[in-house]
């Protein structure tokens, strides 16, 4: 007889409720999801697609709501050659559905019990889980400082912006870094986000601030390496790759 | 693009948690090569293998292996030495 199945394992299905385009390639998908467990800031989900002849594709994204939200919301980047994210960028609309499972990773997770200060750091689509712990910080009221550091490639790549310039307060600060074109009027960073960057926005290691960093895994070994050499323990940085076809990782495929 | 790279323990957690009635992918593994203790979710994990493996971070040894098909999984930890659980204090 199996075993009664953790909750995590259970797929769920989600409801199309709105879909909100944020860049040309980035789509915010709401959903309605009976039954769904709650989750905490940081935690992503499994999406699995079945097609009728039975084949199905699973991706993981991570969750872009907060916790107690309305709706569940991921961002999905459409991967061209991608098996699921063409699907949730460009066919999925209002009514459709697919099957969901989590949440899921209690690793990379940010709490509101966490006195911090908190460096998140993204690259590209690994915006994402932070957009959810920014909006988790802002709606839980807390006084713990709070600072996204996130390299986007032009401005027109830059999910969320005015949703970060919105969330940009008192405890939270955000620093964009444009690392190809930007255009007139661009008053913000240029560049990589290298060590220079990282000291100069970040805390010095002597704060202790917890490092988490999500993006393309070489942009994540990068970021992880310099965090390191600028005098961060290791035990403070969390990471969350996603690959280079974003194949199977948070926010991929 | 066609260079293979290994992805975090975390993306292992929905594939961990079919089997697993805590998360494992918070708990503390100790791999038995070097003994290096590290979250499973720092871990090195491969995805795209016949099955799943996660690779110790210092050492690059299986600490897990896992093929799941039709109405089973395999299981194997025997490259984790021992395994650090976080829980509800108890007795």
């Amino acid at each position: 007889m199996p075993a009664p199945t953790p909750a995590p394992a259970r797929w769920l299905v989600a409801t199309v409720a709105e879909t909100v385009p944020e860049t040309a390639r980035a789509v915010t998908l709401r959903l309605d999801v009976p039954g769904w467990p709650g989750h905490r800031a940081g935690q992503h989900l499994d999406v699995r697609l079945t097609a009728e002849d039975g084949y199905s594709a699973q991706r993981s994204y991570s969750i872009a709501s907060p916790p107690g939200a309305e709706r569940l919301e991921l961002t999905v980047e459409r991967i061209d050659d991608g098996e699921v994210s063409p699907y949730l960028t460009t066919v999925a609309d209002v009514g459709d559905q697919f099957e969901v499972r989590g949440p899921i990773g209690g690793w990379f997770v940010w709490d509101p019990a966490d006195p911090g200060p908190v460096l998140l750091v993204a690259g590209g689509s690994g915006v994402v889980p932070f957009r959810a712990m920014l909006r988790h910080h802002a709606a839980t009221g807390s006084t713990a400082a709070m600072h996204l550091l996130y390299s986007a490639r032009t401005r027109a790549d830059v999910i969320y912006r005015r949703e970060l310039e919105e969330l940009a307060g008192p405890h939270r600060a955000v620093t964009l870094t444009l690392t190809r074109e930007t255009g007139p009027g661009w008053t913000g960073r240029r560049g990589r986000v290298d060590a220079d960057l990282l000291a100069e926005v970040g805390w010095p290691p002597e704060v202790q601030p917890r490092c988490y960093v999500c993006g393309p895994t070489p942009f994540v070994e990068a970021v992880a390496r310099a965090l390191v050499d600028l005098g961060h323990a290791p035990a403070r940085i969390r990471t969350e790759r996603f690959g280079p076809t974003g194949s199977a990782g948070p926010t991929g495929g | 693009m066609d260079t293979p790279t290994p992805l975090d323990g975390n993306a292992a957690a929905g594939a961990l948690g079919e089997l697993f009635a805590f998360d494992i992918t918070a708990a503390v593994a100790t791999c038995a090569a070097c003994r290096d203790p590290r979250p499973v979710a720092e871990l090195r994990a491969w995805l795209d293998a016949p099955g799943l493996v996660l690779r110790c971070a210092s050492c690059d040894a299986a600490e897990v292996r896992l093929v799941r098909a039709g109405d089973r999984a395999w299981l194997d930890l025997r490259g984790i030495q021992a395994l650090e659980i976080g829980l509800p204090a108890g007795p």
